[in-house]
């Protein structure tokens, strides 16, 4: 049966979609193929200039470089310790809510609240951290005042933040192994808690675990709130990942038709994440 | 043996917990201590509660009120826009037939793989054509409906059983009516688990307001203390700034002590790819 209300019911919503959402996406790939810089009326064609561009602009690669150096550290290190945080609380019949709880509370954190924390903790010479490195007898790090530490403390407080959030999915995906797994594996001889990790429960978790890494990654290709609070992309360009690399070129340097390049490309890289997520859940939901 | 494991086991955590949580307690206390003491190390507790000043400066010298008035107004309008659209929008494309209806679940799962960075300039631009920079409308519209709560929604009500909804249609229910009558009760504990995720992401968002607001008295709460963090630093006003922290980041806080168990279920069953955060 056709139904009358249903266009009316799903109208608002596909407007508003289309609206703010797919036809400024297509205004984007647009945008790329000009010279518009804002405020200015005129604008002209350019084909794929800015593309040209973009392919020799230092400030691009170093740009790309640093995302994918941030999303290297992040990722590994927020999928592997929120695996071993779920494992660890899994199994716990006390404290399982209060633990929960604890590691998920930087991903809820407002985060301009938390980098004035951080900033004060990793502070050059009064910051706590520092301070306790005197203790031990080692010198102090100035740690997002120097150009080789920056990138890697900002990842670390990545880590801090979304750890939590992998725990709960990874959580999740241990619930759902069925116990007789575990029952038939300890008949088998598979008794140790390494035998039942190596031979039961990672195998099983493989389809949570390529989901996790997928959103992880784009996640970590979002980067953007730790830097303009921080170190607005320092020192010397240390920390210019890719969505501050396109702020500053559009609201900064006010060239749009540039700024809409390489949005197109970042846009590229998070759709064929996408794709390679939906494919995957699609087996998540299959196995 | 067993035992054994257990208390290493609750001892590692009990470790990671107080490393994670250690920025949170840092922020509490600075923000009651003296400000001579904050750069003092062998003071890790304060010599007296200073925490009235700090507090009260976060709210006399900083509209940190209004900030956080803007923050319900914006978040509460995102979420009630959001139901009113996506609910409707996910019941037609769950239960009912229509031409059009492939395209346009496929048009929502465009949607979700587009992240909101994406838009941003050409709304930037179609805003300021508009006059309408620097103003609610600027932070509402374009969250006015959610790609994710429509996918989220449809796959909710694709659960309830159709015998449900003909009762209801035989008693004379029209579809309309039928949304909110009979699908949003069914689908409460989806609704609710969405509501904390979109409030928690646009409470949290600093990057488009950032692009529209310039005016202060706009501001949602990262981008008020984000302005009042870049004009005070420089005196080194860490006592009233974390007092700010504390009461911005408070409200999640006390929603996520309330409503956790609701909020981590929402997190596990949603799939974070597709959420907001």
């Amino acid at each position: 049966m056709r139904s009358r209300a249903a266009p009316l019911l799903a109208t608002p919503a596909a407007l508003l979609l289309l609206a703010f959402n797919l036809a400024p996406a297509l205004v984007a790939l647009g945008l790329s193929l000009t010279d518009h810089r804002l405020a200015v009326p005129a604008i002209r064609f350019i084909g794929l200039a800015n593309y040209a561009e973009m392919a020799s602009d230092p400030r691009f690669w170093n740009a790309l470089a640093n995302t994918a150096l941030y999303a290297a550290i992040v990722v590994p290190g927020s999928v592997g310790l929120g695996l071993v945080l779920a494992l660890l609380i899994a199994p716990r019949r006390i404290f399982g809510g209060f633990y929960r709880a604890a590691f998920f509370l930087p991903v809820a954190s407002t985060m301009v609240a938390m980098a004035t924390v951080w900033e004060y903790l990793l502070h050059p010479s009064v910051g706590p951290v520092n301070q306790v490195l005197v203790l031990l007898g080692f010198t102090p790090i100035n740690f997002l005042g120097n150009p080789a530490t920056a990138l890697p403390t900002l990842a670390g407080i990545g880590i801090w933040e979304i750890s939590g959030f992998n725990m709960i999915l990874f959580l999740a995906g241990l619930g759902a192994i069925p116990r007789d797994v575990y029952d038939a594996a300890a008949v088998d001889g598979a008794a140790s808690a390494w035998a039942r990790f190596r031979y039961i429960t990672w195998p099983l978790l493989g389809p949570t675990t390529l989901f996790v890494l997928i959103v992880t990654v784009i996640r970590a290709l979002r980067l953007f709130d730790t830097v303009a609070l921080l170190t607005q992309g320092g020192p010397a360009y240390a920390t210019d990942v890719i969505l501050f690399r396109i702020t500053t070129v559009a609201f900064g340097y006010l060239r749009i038709g540039y700024a809409s390049a390489l949005t197109v490309t970042f846009l590229v890289v998070i759709v064929l994440l996408a794709f390679a997520q939906a494919r995957l859940s699609r087996r998540v939901h299959y196995a | 043996m067993k035992r054994a494991s257990a208390i290493l086991a609750h001892a590692v955590l009990i470790a990671a917990a107080a490393v994670f949580l250690l920025p949170f307690f840092w922020m509490l206390l600075t923000s009651v201590k003296p400000t001579a003491e904050f750069f003092d190390p062998r003071r890790l507790l304060p010599s007296h509660f200073a925490g009235l000043e700090h507090y009260r400066r976060a709210l006399t010298d900083v509209p940190l009120l209004r900030f956080m008035v803007n923050g319900v107004v914006v978040c509460g309008a995102i979420l009630a826009l959001q139901l009113a659209t996506a609910l409707p929008c996910a019941y037609a494309l769950a239960k009912l037939r229509f031409r059009g209806r492939q395209a346009l679940f496929a048009l929502v799962l465009a949607a979700l793989a587009v992240p909101a960075q994406v838009p941003a300039i050409p709304l930037y631009l179609a805003f300021a054509h508009l006059h309408l920079l620097d103003s609610y409308a600027a932070l509402i519209l374009p969250f006015a409906t959610s790609a994710f709560g429509i996918f989220l929604f449809r796959q909710t009500i694709l659960a309830i059983p159709d015998e449900t909804l003909h009762a209801a249609r035989l008693d004379g229910c029209g579809e309309f009516a039928l949304v909110w009558r009979i699908v949003l009760p069914q689908a409460w504990p989806t609704v609710g688990a969405f509501a904390v995720i979109s409030v928690v992401a646009h409470w949290n968002d600093l990057y488009w307001p950032m692009i529209v607001i310039v005016s202060p008295e706009l501001a949602p709460p990262p981008l008020g203390v984000m302005f009042f963090r870049t004009a005070e630093l420089a005196s080194t006003e860490y006592g009233a700034l974390l007092a700010g922290g504390v009461m911005i980041t408070a409200p999640l806080m006390l929603a996520f002590a309330c409503a956790g168990r609701v909020f981590l279920r929402g997190v596990a069953m949603t799939g974070p790819g597709r959420s907001p955060f």
